[in-house]
Order: structure tokens, then C-alpha cells, then sequence
């Protein structure tokens, strides 16, 4: 195969190329690339601009989005676009039998979660009409100012519904394959690379540059960095394949740059078990983290210490103090000292309120991680090894490490068979309820035993109000609930996003909270 | 001849052995294929999700259905074998890829490591044979000593620190070969090497071992005192029994070479099937640790066998029965 004129770096091996099924965010940058929905992503913002559809009317209270889809909008094999290929696929992704992860999105829009939850089979009684071939009507359970973002979603594009039907779940595996979006598919060889070319067909095929791209798998750091600096691959798109120990040489380079994402570093306490079903103990632990002490020593590409789940400009929104602020707000070496020594007092007092003076009679406990996690340099566990020491010296507990490989370490979470456990986020569309969802006491990514009615309501109330002050009200109030107040979860620091690529010969490529930057905007300069 | 059919017709349980072991084995592991970072959408997704792939059903019917004997009423209300299943040849779809059946993936990935391995094992022959040939030969000069250093020095690095060397040098300083991927021929150059050269080193010292053996033995002294010049002695009298405990290891080494690729092909990013051998088994994709696990196990076996026969026809006084 003579080299694409784009070869990106994709992370490790995709499973699918289905819009539909598929989980990972490597599968997802070549799905995109082949599949579009009504909106698609902005290069620049990250968030939904029109993609298929070419604009959309919202009713007034936003609850009825009316999409005009483009007259040009077609499969690369040449059938049209239509609404109806919308309706077909939407319900198709909602369909439990698909087994489609993601279908929570659906929950958004009328009759979607009862679908999704199997309490209702009619996929008629989904909220998509199409109301003539080029219009179509979403009726929403909320207003949702998101939706739009969300309808840029892998699991939001258009299928090609008689090549579905035809193959079933293998129809990804059709030649030729019909795709949706700025790229049609050339080869998929499993471990080698994907290789796609420019769509002729696209609606907006005049402003996509490259015209043939490869997408390479790999998860060796090193291999990774030895194809890039070789000139073998032009991007490096995935943070974790970049050599945390090189940090300190390759941040100064002027081809590596760092960007913040939506994405949030944290701990689990499982509070259905003792002590850690005692809030004052939580706490007590959560404050004598030095979480500056993680980000300048072992993370140290510039993550920022937090005491929230949201990261900050999530969707304009900014998260309320959590538990331990003062410290992750200290901006010179002296303040932070300070802060933490105060953090460090109040989690003496909270201890021994809790009835473990001096950390008498705490029982030993551990903290669960998944070994060889953060890119191969053990990230985890270094922190993990912080944490030990932090909560040895100032509060006189003992904490046994336990590395655990990847699968079981995600089955012991859902089983809450854990003391406290690592966790992280990374938030799907720009809104706070990316991460607050997740604490919902019905949600399967909880994973902490705790449920608080009063959480739950107030974004139940925060769902179904269109005024966004008010909203973002409600929101502070219950992510203040959650990270002040209760803890179920240790917030430690925002992730910063890394990649790679020549300046001077690579463009296109703009940092974004949402982390999606789609290989149709990306050009080489000659 | 009855002894090597005997063989092959116990190959058979033995394998059934060995891929049932491995049936239950992985299943044994925490977690499953689709245990991911977030949960499914909901409790009815993830059902339905192990029902495609039968994992709903118990280990027994799983069993049987991977066999291909599993027997169920269909939507036509009529009683027929369930369909695929290892008696028809068929593994299944990969779990993890699941776009991919097992066998796609063997078959793009199975020649890539086994010409890897043959050109690791030409490799190592290439750079033993004569290392060991002529260290021997120059025995207790300055070039047996720099010869058998360098033989022991293969030996002791590990290819996962030998293959970035190789890439640090002939790749990033020099610039004369590339860092990784797979299809041009200088691409093969270091993975070759990387994974040839430990082997290398061993066939160097059994050469040089067999060699400096052969040339004290009696029969050499009488080539000698016939008055055969010292190329004929060495090559025509020594070099012949010299080699048969190189060849004796060619079989094992042949095996290694195709079955233990894994950390070379990761370090060279090359297409082959070593890294599915390892990631399939921490992503718990079960039908293609069944899949691998018996491509080995039949690669292995028959790769005996064939050692066996070849200490047959090359040393007489085996003899098999």
C-alpha cells in the first residue's frame, strides 16, 4: 500500500466501525469519519454544527426541534438521505436487541429511555417523525440545550438501513460499505490500519483535503513516538500514547501540545461498606490529599487540582467549591502550604469526630487500581502511592495498594467489591450533566453504593428547566451536594489532553474541550 | 510410520484436552468481554448484549454450542443444531472484534508472524552457524573471544530491551531501516533481527560446542593423517556431526520463534497474531483465546512430531517403536 496522505495515530485497536455499538473513542474517530449525523462536530468548538441536517427550528419551549436535512445528502454508493433513513436509524439504535451501550442518549428524546429500558417495545413511540423526505420532527422530554451537541453523537448518525438489514450486525463488514459521512471505508485490516478516502459523494466533499487517510493502531507508547518522530505517522491523536516519562524533553518541543478536555481524575469510596458509609471519614480522607503534589510530580503535563467532578467552562457552566477548594484554588507555594495544613487540621478533628482519634482503631483497608493503566508509565500507581503516604503521615491510617488488571478491576467496581477504588470520567457532550448523571442513584456508572434522594431531585428539577440561570443553579446545588457535602467520590485533578503533530505541515487540528478533532478538517501544508 | 500415525491419531484428545481447558479457563477470569468503563444504557441493553452472544446460557450449553453440538428449537418451532461450532471448523466471532470472526483474524494475522519467524529462525541460523563455526575453529584467539562474547551478550539482553536498542541505532540515529510497521521488505529487517538474535547466540555456542567436540575426536586425526587439506577437514569431516546438535534444536527454536513473537511484533507494531495471543486473554474475548489457544496447540504438537521424525532420518540409531 503506498502511504496515505494522512496517517494519524489512532490509539489502541478499534473494535467496530458501527456507530451504533460502538464504545471506544479510537473506534469513534474512524466511525465519525465514515458516518455522519444531523449535526457533526466543529473542529474548532467541539460542540454540533449542521452536519446532514442543514438547519433546525426549536419550538419555544424547546422541547420540538424541527431538522431540514440537505438536498445533497447522500451514501457514497449514491442513495439519498432522506428523513426516513433518520427515523429507521434512530430507532434502530434505540432498539434494545441492537445492544447498543450508548442508547442512553436516547433518553433525551420522547419515549427513548422507555425503549431503551425495555419497558416499552413499540419503536414507533420513539419522538422522530418524518414529516416529508427532507424534514423531520424531534420531540424531547426537556428542553435540552445540548441536543443539538448530542445529535453529533456516533450513535445519532444515519445508517444505510437495507445494507443493516441485509447483514445485520456484521453490515459494517459490506463491501462496498455505504457511508454517511466525509469518508468512505478502503480496507479494515484488524491490528494494521484502517485506511479511508475522501467521500466524492460528501455534501461538503469540496473542503475535505485529504483525500486517502490512515488510521493506525497501536498501544506501545514508545512504538508510537519511534513511527511519529520517523515521519511514519503525521498525528499522534491519543494522549496515552505519548511516553509520560519523556514529558519533561517532549512538552518543549514545539510539536507536542497539551489541551484541557473534559475529563476529571477521581476515587471512589464505597459506601456501603465500614467506616467509609461514615461521611466524616470521606471527608477526612479526601482533605489530606495534596493533589498540587500529584499534578507538578507525577502527572505533570499541566492537569489542574479539583474539588468537583465538572470541569470548569463545561458548557459555560463553573463548578461550586467542593470539599478542599482552598487548596486547588492556592496559586503560590506559600497559600497551598497554608490551605493544607487547614485541610490537614479539619480532617484530624472530622477523624476523630468520626471516632478514630489519631487514626486509632481505623480499620486497614485498600485501594484498588488497575496496573499498567495511564499509558504504560503507572500513573495510578504512583498516585496510589502518594495517597498511602498522605493518609500514613496526617491522618495515621493504613492503606494497602491493590493493582488489578483491567477487566477486573471494572467487574469489582460494578460489584462494589471494593474499599476505594480509582476512577475517571471523561464527559461526552458540553454540559455539566455529563458528570453529574453519573451520580444518579438508577445509574449504572455510580458505582459507589450511594444514593441521596435529594441529588437526584434536584437534577430531575435542573432537566426540566429551560432558564439557564436557574439551571445552572440547580446544578451547583447538587454537585455542592455531591462534592462538599457528601463525597462519595474524591476529586482529584482535570485531565489535560496531548498530542502531537508538525505545525509548519499539519493543520486543522484545534484543542477542544470535547476532545474531537474529525480527520476531515485536517490538511497538510505544502 | 505406526508409531508417527499412533502420534497423530493422540494428537487429537490431547488437543480437545487443551482447548476445553481453555474453554473454562478464561471464563474462570473476573469480568467479561463487554465490562467497559461505563456501563451499558441499561440492564435490558447489556442482556440483550450477552444474549447475542449466547453468554446468558450456562457454561455447559456454552460448551456445547462452541463444540457445535448444541441442539435448540429455532424460530421455525423446529429442533436443529444450533449453527457454527469447532466439529464444523467454525470458532466464531471474535468478542472483542466483533466485526471479525476468529478465523479473519488468524488468517491476516498468522502469515505475517510465521514469515517473521522463519526469517527470525534463517536469521539466527545465519548469524549462529558461523559464529560458532568459527570461534571453534580459532579457539583461544582474540575472535573466538570477541565471537563467543558476543554470543552470550545476545543471549542475556531480552528482546524487549534489544528491539528499542536496534530501533535507537538503525532506526532513529543511523536512519537506515524503519522503526516499525510491516510490508516492505526493510521493514523486516529489525523485528528479524530483534527476535533472531537471542536464538543466534544459542545456535553459535551448540555450533561452536559441537564443533570443537568434533575436532578431537579420532576420526578427524585420521582425515588429518590421510593428508586432507584443513578447508576439507573442517567442512567435509567436522562441520557434519558438528551441526546435529543445532539441528536437534532447530525444532524447539522454530516453535519459540512462531509462538513467542509477541513482544516484537508490539515493539515493531507489526500486523501478526502475537498480540492478539496476549490481549485476547486480558480483554476477555473469549472465543479468540479458545481460537489461538488451539492454533498453538496443533502448531506446537505438529512441530514435535516433525522433530521427532527428523531424529529419525537423520540419526540411524533412533529408532521408534
Amino acid at each position: 500500500m503506498p502511504r496515505a496522505d494522512l496517517v494519524v495515530l489512532n490509539g489502541p485497536e478499534i473494535e467496530t466501525l458501527d456507530p451504533h455499538v460502538l464504545t471506544g473513542q479510537a473506534d469513534g474517530r474512524v466511525s465519525g469519519a465514515l458516518f455522519e449525523g444531523l449535526t457533526r462536530f466543529d473542529p474548532v468548538s467541539g460542540r454540533g454544527i449542521p452536519g446532514l441536517a442543514e438547519r433546525w427550528d426549536v419550538s419555544p419551549d424547546g422541547r420540538r426541534y424541527t431538522f431540514h436535512l440537505r438536498t445533497n445528502a447522500a451514501f457514497s454508493t449514491g442513495e439519498p438521505i432522506r428523513a426516513e433513513d433518520f427515523v429507521w436509524s434512530w430507532r434502530h439504535a434505540v432498539d434494545p436487541s441492537t445492544a447498543a451501550d450508548y442508547s442512553g442518549f436516547f433518553f433525551y428524546v420522547k419515549g427513548g429511555k422507555e425503549l431503551v429500558i425495555g419497558t416499552s417495545t413499540n419503536l414507533a413511540s420513539l419522538g422522530i417523525r418524518a414529516l416529508d423526505p427532507l424534514t423531520m420532527e424531534v420531540e424531547l422530554v426537556n428542553p435540552t440545550s445540548f441536543f443539538v451537541d448530542l445529535c453529533a453523537m456516533r450513535i445519532m448518525a444515519v445508517v444505510p438501513r437495507w445494507t443493516v438489514e441485509r447483514l445485520g450486525d456484521q453490515w459494517v463488514r459490506a463491501e462496498p460499505l455505504p457511508c454517511s459521512g466525509a469518508f468512505e471505508l478502503v480496507a479494515w485490516l484488524p491490528n494494521n490500519r484502517v485506511r479511508v478516502r475522501k467521500n466524492p459523494r460528501y455534501w461538503d466533499a469540496a473542503s475535505v483535503r485529504p483525500r486517502v487517510v490512515d488510521f493506525l493502531s497501536s498501544d506501545s507508547p514508545s512504538t508510537a513516538l519511534n513511527l511519529y518522530l520517523t515521519g511514519e505517522v503525521d498525528v499522534l491523536i491519543e494522549k496515552n500514547l505519548i511516553p509520560l516519562e519523556l514529558n519533561d524533553v517532549l512538552l518543549k518541543r514545539p510539536d507536542f501540545h497539551t489541551f484541557s478536555y473534559l475529563g476529571t481524575y477521581f476515587m471512589r469510596f464505597n459506601v456501603t461498606r465500614k467506616p467509609f458509609d461514615n461521611v466524616r471519614v470521606r471527608r477526612a480522607m479526601s482533605l489530606v490529599l495534596d493533589k498540587w503534589r500529584i499534578v507538578d510530580r507525577i502527572t505533570k503535563l499541566g492537569e489542574r487540582p479539583t474539588s468537583a467532578i465538572t470541569p470548569p467552562g463545561t458548557g459555560g457552566y463553573s463548578p461550586p467549591p467542593g470539599l478542599g477548594q482552598n487548596l486547588c484554588v492556592a496559586t503560590n507555594a506559600a497559600d497551598r502550604a497554608a490551605a493544607f495544613a487547614a485541610n490537614v487540621a479539619e480532617a484530624k478533628r472530622l477523624l476523630a469526630e468520626a471516632g478514630y482519634p489519631e487514626g486509632r482503631g481505623f480499620p486497614t483497608f485498600t485501594y484498588m487500581f488497575n496496573a499498567g493503566g495511564g499509558g504504560g508509565s503507572r500513573t495510578h500507581e504512583k498516585i496510589a502511592v502518594e495517597f498511602q503516604a498522605m493518609l500514613q503521615e496526617h491522618l495515621g491510617i493504613q492503606m494497602e495498594l491493590r493493582p488489578v488488571e483491567w477487566k477486573t478491576y471494572l467487574s469489582e467496581m460494578s460489584r462494589l467489591n471494593y474499599d476505594v477504588i480509582r476512577g475517571s470520567w471523561v464527559g461526552d457532550y458540553q454540559d455539566p450533566t455529563t458528570f453529574l448523571d453519573c451520580f444518579l442513584a438508577d445509574s449504572g456508572n455510580n458505582r459507589t453504593g450511594w444514593k441521596n434522594a435529594r441529588y437526584d431531585a434536584l437534577l430531575e428539577q435542573a432537566a426540566g428547566t429551560s432558564e439557564p440561570a436557574a439551571r445552572v443553579a440547580l446544578l451547583q446545588e447538587a454537585e455542592t451536594l455531591l462534592c462538599r457535602d457528601e463525597v462519595p467520590i474524591l476529586p482529584v485533578f482535570t485531565y489535560t489532553g496531548l498530542y502531537s503533530y508538525d505545525p509548519n505541515r499539519v493543520g486543522g487540528i484545534h484543542p477542544n474541550l470535547t476532545d474531537e478533532h474529525p480527520v476531515s478538517a485536517m490538511f497538510l501544508k505544502r | 510410520m505406526r508409531y508417527f500415525l499412533r502420534r497423530l491419531a493422540f494428537l487429537v484428545p490431547l488437543v480437545w484436552v487443551i482447548v476445553t481447558l481453555a474453554f473454562f479457563l478464561v471464563r474462570v477470569a473476573p469480568g467479561g468481554p463487554f465490562d467497559r468503563e461505563r456501563k451499558p444504557a441499561s440492564p435490558a441493553v447489556e442482556r440483550a448484549l450477552a444474549e447475542k452472544y449466547h453468554l446468558d446460557e450456562s457454561l455447559g450449553s456454552q460448551y456445547l454450542r462452541f463444540l457445535g453440538l448444541k441442539w435448540e428449537t429455532g424460530s421455525d418451532g423446529r429442533w436443529h443444531r444450533a449453527p457454527g461450532g469447532l466439529l464444523v471448523g467454525d470458532l466464531g466471532l471474535s468478542l472483542k472484534y466483533r466485526n471479525h470472526t476468529v478465523a479473519d483474524i488468524i488468517r491476516q494475522g498468522l502469515p505475517v508472524s510465521l514469515t517473521l519467524g522463519i526469517l527470525a529462525f534463517g536469521f539466527a541460523m545465519g548469524f549462529g552457524i558461523p559464529i560458532g563455526f568459527y570461534t571453534a575453529v580459532q579457539r583461544g584467539s582474540w575472535g573466538d573471544w570477541i565471537g563467543s562474547l558476543l554470543a552470550l551478550v545476545v543471549i542475556c539482553v531480552p528482546s524487549f530491551v534489544l528491539g528499542p536498542v536496534l530501533i535507537l541505532v538503525f532506526g532513529l540515529q543511523l536512519g537506515w531501516f524503519p522503526v516499525g510497521l510491516w510490508g516492505a521488505p526493510l521493514q523486516a529487517v529489525l523485528p528479524m533481527a530483534a527476535l533472531g538474535l537471542f536464538f543466534g547466540g544459542r545456535v553459535a555456542r551448540l555450533m561452536r560446542e559441537g564443533m570443537t567436540q568434533s575436532l578431537q575426536s579420532e576420526y578427524i586425526r585420521t582425515a588429518r593423517a590421510k593428508g586432507a587439506s584443513e578447508l576439507r577437514v573442517l567442512l567435509r569431516h567436522a562441520f557434519p556431526t558438528a551441526v546435529m546438535p543445532v539441528i536437534s534444536y532447530s525444532g524447539p527454536m522454530l516453535a519459540d520463534l512462531l509462538t513467542g513473537s509477541f513482544v516484537v511484533e508490539n515493539i515493531f507494531q507489526i500486523p501478526g497474531i502475537g498480540v492478539f495471543m496476549v490481549n485476547s486473554s486480558l480483554s476477555r474475548d473469549y472465543t479468540m483465546v479458545v481460537g489461538l489457544v488451539l492454533l498453538y496447540a496443533i502448531l506446537l504438537l505438529v512441530l514435535n512430531l516433525l522433530v521427532d521424525l527428523a531424529y529419525g532420518l537423520l540419526d540411524p540409531r533412533v529408532r521408534y517403536e
